[in-house]
């Protein structure tokens, strides 16, 4: 059994986290996720969701409430987008180095100054080392598949997970979507047990000052210092991606879409030219390379990066190694350096014998208009171009500034 | 006001919380305080701390002072970890008490927001500010909660220049189930208090004078008698609003017809104040002074 429709992105991010089994809600009202949460909080007023819904006052309690919910055992959720991720920031660290495994909808914006309600990437990219799992998705289906299958990747490796929409380009547009069948979700995804949870039954003082060296508890078994409790939370991360394709496979098995959850490759199998993209631009360019293929008779695909943290090094060095140029197209930037996926991309390839060319595009800042004639017009200019001296391989190059 | 027995020292209950043995500094109010609180609230409780002396006093991982389940959050996020704590015992159909123990700067500032969102949702947790009056966890920085003319790190040779935030007041004006002021020195007065307030629904808020030798300038064997001293000057008074009615609690209600000690015998037994003009020191009894006769007034029939 499962349930066709058509609906907003932000609806359908609402309807994964009731199908999820989601306990406790907490919400702040904030631009363009706020829709997300409005839904959630009519359910729960109506009955056709069983949850506690907190309007907290700001986002760092937002956070705060699913942190302490989480703590004492039970599934919470949250959403936000932009200055209000932001405004998390410490809370994020704090979830993740209390390995809590929270799920949160991030709708991506610009972030202010000066204000932009916007869409691009720069919000999630600001909180990259948090300690989250990052999951970029392309559409509405993702935004239900992949929430769903993030409390389950959350509680298998206690490690909080990010899943990121484009603002507008999703939360806002209607598509057509399915909806697994409840059950069958509750069959996948079982109740949340937490062995360190709050109880007066099995006292544990959690998250207390940590020295930098290991010591030994009350029973004489050594315990690590603070350096070892991060050095597994990095550990665990990697292991992630592993356990991240499990969940997909059984997924796919059960309801019958999945696939390819880490990297999604469109056109690769004989493609001299790759595009790097994440969210909603590696399917806009789906078209780019169409068209391309088929006009200009270049070879060109897209590798749409689904998983940002962990980032999957070894299996991007490997899709793209047989390729001659790869072009990182991106909405954010670290400032002062370059794009922040094309400097991951590029540091994933540099232990590999054969490097291919590297072009960086800075696109879509803001929610500035990303026309496909323009991607199509410069990534066609860059194939061209396969010899290029370093420093105009770092300098991104910015598609559609009107200055 | 309750018909229940106060508690004393004969019939305060033997079982210890706290173990012996924690990180507290010599001569530490707060640290008897938990000890007494604790005794009160029993064991089906949970703990949500921030960044304060209480973190400190519990101790390094991976060992505890105390029994009890304690969730160490930011400084900023108490009142919200709690709530999110509440909504799970709701969940999980417990009637487990949830109480937020913070410091007066985790309160009176950086937490303000987050126990102002709690207050206005009436959340079903008591909130305890253990107040000493300064960042005491960091090395005596000024809080909001700060008295004027009060040495600190960051208000040296003439001390802070601005009166502290009324939080009880800030609090009583969101209207919560529950507010009381209450004293390390008077630590059964805080244990009765807590025993009632469990029987509440709604979030009960105690704002608590916790002495402190090494922030305050004072010998640790003074503590006891400071905090009485605070008292029986009338600098701080201890009182309790419930359904919006205020009352006088004991300590301080007798001294209504018993009268006060002067607050310059407080004053002088600290570093903190030793500064003091006699101008000042006389500015602030009369404003003592006044806020009694108000008091006379306002409390005249109990």
């Amino acid at each position: 059994m499962s349930n066709k429709c058509i609906d907003s992105g932000n609806n359908a991010a609402a309807h994964a986290a009731r199908l999820a089994g989601v306990e406790v809600v907490a919400a702040y009202p904030i631009t363009p996720q706020t829709p997300l949460t409005e839904k959630l909080s009519e359910w729960v007023a109506s009955g056709e969701m069983d949850a506690e819904y907190v309007a907290v006052e700001s986002e760092h309690s937002a956070l705060g409430v699913c942190i302490g919910a989480a703590s004492a055992g039970v599934r919470a959720f949250t959403a936000t987008s932009a200055n209000g991720l932001l405004y998390m920031s410490e809370q994020l660290h704090w979830a993740a180095g209390a390995r809590l495994p929270l799920v949160m909808c991030v709708v991506n914006r610009g972030v202010g100054a000066p204000w932009s309600v916007w869409n691009d990437h720069q919000d999630a990219m600001s909180q990259r080392d948090t300690g989250w799992i990052q999951l970029f998705v392309k559409d509405h289906q993702e935004i239900v598949d992949v929430t769903i299958k993030a409390f389950r990747l959350a509680e298998a490796v206690h490690i909080p997970v990010m899943v990121n929409y484009d603002g507008y380009y999703l939360s806002h547009t209607y598509m057509p979507f399915e909806l697994p069948d409840a059950e069958a979700v509750r069959a996948f995804l079982p109740p949340y047990v937490y062995k360190h949870a709050l109880d007066p039954q099995r006292p544990e003082n959690l998250n207390s000052v940590t020295l930098p060296d290991a010591r030994r508890d009350a029973g004489g078994v050594l315990r690590g210092g603070y350096m070892d409790i991060r050095h597994n939370l990095q550990q665990e991360m990697h292991q992630a991606l592993a356990v991240w394709e499990e969940i997909d496979a059984d997924y796919r098995q059960r309801f019958g879409r999945g696939g390819a959850p880490v990297l999604e490759a469109y056109r690769l199998e004989d493609a001299e030219f790759v595009v790097v993209a994440m969210g909603t631009l590696a399917n806009q360019f789906r078209d780019v390379v169409d068209r391309l293929r088929q006009e200009d008779g270049i070879r060109v695909g897209v590798l749409a990066v689904q998983v940002y943290r962990p980032f999957p090094a070894r299996q991007l060095a490997e899709a793209l190694q047989a390729a001659r140029g790869v072009m990182v197209f991106e909405k954010g930037l670290s400032y002062g350096h370059q794009g922040a996926l094309f400097a991951d991309v590029k540091s994933a390839l540099y232990p590999w014998p054969a490097r291919p060319v590297l072009r960086n595009f800075i696109v879509g800042i803001g929610g500035r208009e990303i026309p496909t004639n323009e991607l199509c017009r410069n990534l066609k200019q860059a194939c061209g171009q396969d010899e290029l001296p370093p420093e105009v391989a770092d300098t991104p190059n910015w598609i559609g500034l009107q200055l | 006001m309750s018909d229940t027995p106060k508690t004393t020292v004969l019939s305060l209950t033997e079982e210890e919380f706290v173990h012996p043995g924690n990180r507290a500094c010599s001569g530490c109010s707060m640290g008897l305080l938990y000890r007494i609180g604790a005794k009160a609230l029993g064991r089906d409780c949970i703990f949500v701390v921030p960044p304060s002396c209480m973190t400190v006093m519990q101790g390094l991982y991976p060992v505890s002072a105390s029994q009890f389940p304690i969730f160490n959050c930011t400084f900023a996020s108490t009142a919200a970890v709690a709530t999110g704590v509440r909504a799970a015992m709701k969940r999980l159909g417990r009637t487990t008490q949830v109480v937020a123990w913070a410091g007066d700067g985790g309160t009176s500032d950086i937490g303000i927001q987050a126990l102002s969102g709690a207050l206005e949702r009436g959340e079903d947790i008591i909130y305890i500010c253990y107040d000493n009056e300064a960042y005491m966890n960091t090395g005596v920085q000024r809080s909001g909660t700060t008295p004027c003319s009060s040495l600190t790190t960051t208000t040296p040779f003439t001390g802070k220049a601005q009166a502290a935030k009324d939080v009880p007041a800030i609090v009583a004006a969101h209207n919560p189930t529950f507010v009381a002021t209450c004293s390390a020195s008077y630590p059964l007065d805080f244990h009765d208090k807590l025993l009632r307030a469990k029987q509440m629904r709604g979030l009960k808020y105690f704002h608590i004078q916790t002495p402190c030798p090494p922030g305050w300038g004072c010998e640790e064997r003074l503590t006891i008698k400071i905090g009485r001293m605070a008292v029986e000057s009338g600098l701080f008074v201890l009182y309790e609003i419930e359904n919006g009615v205020k009352r006088l609690s004991e300590p301080s209600a007798r001294l209504l017809k018993k009268g006060r000690r002067p607050v310059r015998d407080y004053l002088k037994l600290q570093v903190r104040f030793r500064h003091m003009s006699d101008e000042q020191i006389a500015a602030l009894q009369a404003q003592v002074d006044a806020r009694w006769d108000d008091y006379r007034e306002a409390f005249a029939d109990d």
